[in-house]
């Protein structure tokens, strides 16, 4: 009798408990079904269809993009700002969080960091311009150190419009996204018990040997969430370069986000369709194998 | 002996605080030149027309000579800001339009996206947790990934070309709803199993325990999407044709040369709503930071 009783409430605070799941879950997840799910599965239907017919052509599209040397060109150029800025990012924030976590008034020296990230894109256009065009502050300072050290003269390398684009692109990647690391770089390194670092200089281990045997271990987990959560921002560098470029940059600088843009404004659907599948996928995969490793790593 | 021990233990204290003053000079260095473009356009704003077009001479001529620029302007003027707000109404309308999109954004994802996030964080039912982690795959996705989706979804409400096409997919944003998560997660569990044995609704749980209690997610939320919206580009680049609906954060790269005061002085105006944002929040900007690295 007792055990029925302890069966039937376990079984209407499992029916609550779903109904309450469902009744605070739906109004968002029918937004996402509207607005993300349905037409993404429009999206994957359009891959196989030409553009403006919507007759089925198999996979030409995707055999299209494959051999387009644009697409080509912006995968090319996507891979390689990601792989320069990700550890170029880690290693900077590391660099600065490390420090900071045995200063007691970090606070201020946090601002700073994080500062960019309140400044709309738009308001440092002009800046960025004026900093890197031909008669720029840089070529200023650097003919100033030219003439000071006797090397060379006068520079007048035009930054944005040449490969040299490629490198302001990953300075103002890195220096709008440093704050945003050190504060996750910081919670891992803050949470990292002061019992194990203080066995360890009782060990007699020095500094450096404590980094690298007691606090890098312990911060795995904040490495794969900021490597992501790079990742993740490293997309929104295109309105960086599109605000300074335009549609059109320099090849060092053009990017899948570009290419899809352009796609988008000439109508060419088909492509654009086939390429959002093959980068959602590529991402997903991407995603998976990811929290996998990390997965593994806790377990 | 006393003394020799105090004496040292002071020394020790003393090297301590030097230490920490030179670590906190070395890292102030790279961090003072990330808010150099902040002093550029507050002196650039304030700069009388005729400097300005002297300094920046050689971006008119094409000449050979360098840019350059004085800290403390000769002719100071707030002439520009003058001019910006009291003869360009245009600059209203965008600057009315970027706060109209934000607060509709940011009201739409709180309506929608908190009580997810509550869903996700309270009921361990089943499914919930692969859709959850759906959700994170989701807010992973660049928006160049879900561009064409968005279009077409818009085209079919009769939506493109109307504000809504830019606030409706936003509201749907599942960033937030993982803001919020982390937020409710740091409620501890026995709390809300005691209101529910006291008899409390679920509603009412959510209303009286989550939204106080975590409240640090959901304003974690609001200051991390307030920043990302006020500077939106994408959006409203590929589905606002009518430069009269665009938010400031597109205008402002329009402004050409010629008129380099006004865009000075546009930009810092631009700038203060984000950087009210950004001291009044910046705990709770660290705070979804930490959110947002968090693994379920």
């Amino acid at each position: 009798m007792v055990g029925d009783g302890m069966l039937f409430s376990k079984n209407k605070k499992r029916s609550r408990e779903n109904r309450a799941f469902f009744l605070f879950l739906a109004p968002s997840f029918l937004g996402v079904l509207i607005f993300v799910v349905m037409p993404f599965l429009d999206v994957f239907k359009r891959s196989f269809t030409t553009a403006i017919t919507g007759q089925f052509r198999g996979v030409e599209n995707y055999k299209i993009i494959f051999t387009n040397q644009a697409f080509h060109l912006a995968v090319k150029n996507t891979l390689y700002f990601t792989a320069v800025c990700i550890p170029l990012l880690v290693v900077t924030g590391f660099l600065i969080a490390l420090p900071l976590s045995r200063l007691k008034n970090a606070g201020t020296i946090k601002s700073f960091y994080l500062f960019p990230l309140a400044m709309p894109v738009a308001t440092i256009v002009m800046v960025w311009k004026m900093l890197f065009y031909r008669q720029g502050f840089l070529n200023l300072a650097l003919t100033s150190l030219g003439e000071w050290t006797g090397l060379w003269g006068e520079i007048h390398t035009d930054y944005l419009g040449t490969g040299a684009a490629f490198w302001v692109l990953v300075c103002s990647y890195v220096w709008k996204n440093t704050g945003y690391t050190v504060v996750l770089w910081l919670a891992g390194i803050l949470g990292i018990p002061t019992e194990i670092l203080d066995a360890a200089k009782v060990d007699g281990a020095g500094s450096f040997q404590r980094v690298w045997y007691v606090v890098l271990p312990n911060l795995k987990g904040s490495l794969y969430t900021i490597v992501i959560l790079s990742f993740l921002n490293s997309f929104k560098i295109y309105r960086e370069a599109y605000l300074v470029a335009g549609s059109y940059p320099h090849q060092s600088i053009y990017l899948l986000q570009h290419l899809f843009n352009n796609w988008f404004v000439n109508l060419e659907f088909d492509k654009m369709a086939a390429a959002a599948i093959c980068t959602g996928g590529f991402l997903f995969v991407v995603i998976i194998l990811l929290q996998k490793v990390w997965d593994k790593d806790e377990g | 002996m006393k003394d020799k021990k105090e004496r040292a233990a002071y020394k020790y204290k003393l090297s301590g605080n030097v230490q920490d003053s030179l670590t906190a000079i070395v890292l102030l260095i790279p961090a003072l030149f990330t808010v150099l473009p902040i002093i550029l356009l507050l002196t650039g704003s304030v700069m009388d027309q005729y400097e300005l077009k002297g300094y920046l001479n050689s971006i008119f001529t094409d000449g050979l000579e360098f840019i350059s620029w004085k800290l403390m302007p000769d002719y100071p003027t707030f002439e520009n800001y003058g001019k910006l707000l009291f003869f360009s109404p245009q600059f209203f309308v965008l600057f009315w339009n970027s706060i109209k999109m934000v607060a509709w954004i940011l009201a739409g994802q709180l309506l929608m996206g908190v009580p997810a996030a509550w869903a996700f964080a309270v009921y361990k039912v089943r499914g919930s947790r692969f859709l959850f982690a759906f959700y994170v795959v989701l807010m992973l996705l660049p928006f160049q990934v879900t561009m064409l989706s968005s279009y077409l979804v818009l085209d079919r409400l009769s939506l493109l070309n109307t504000q809504p096409a830019v606030i409706l997919p936003a509201v749907f944003s599942t960033f937030p709803v993982f803001l919020c998560y982390g937020g409710f997660r740091s409620i501890p569990e026995q709390l809300y199993e005691a209101a529910r044995i006291d008899g409390a609704g679920e509603g009412f749980i959510f209303l009286k325990i989550g939204l106080p209690l975590g409240k640090s997610g959901i304003l974690s939320a609001l200051v991390l999407g307030f920043l990302e919206y006020w500077n939106m580009v994408e959006q409203p680049m590929a589905f606002l044709e009518d430069k009269a609906l665009w938010p400031l954060s597109l205008y402002l790269p329009e402004i050409t040369w010629a008129r380099a005061g006004y865009a000075f002085c546009a930009s810092i105006i631009t700038l203060i709503p984000a950087v009210f944002v950004f001291v009044m929040g910046q705990d709770y900007l660290e705070q979804g930071i930490i959110y947002s690295g968090l693994k379920e």
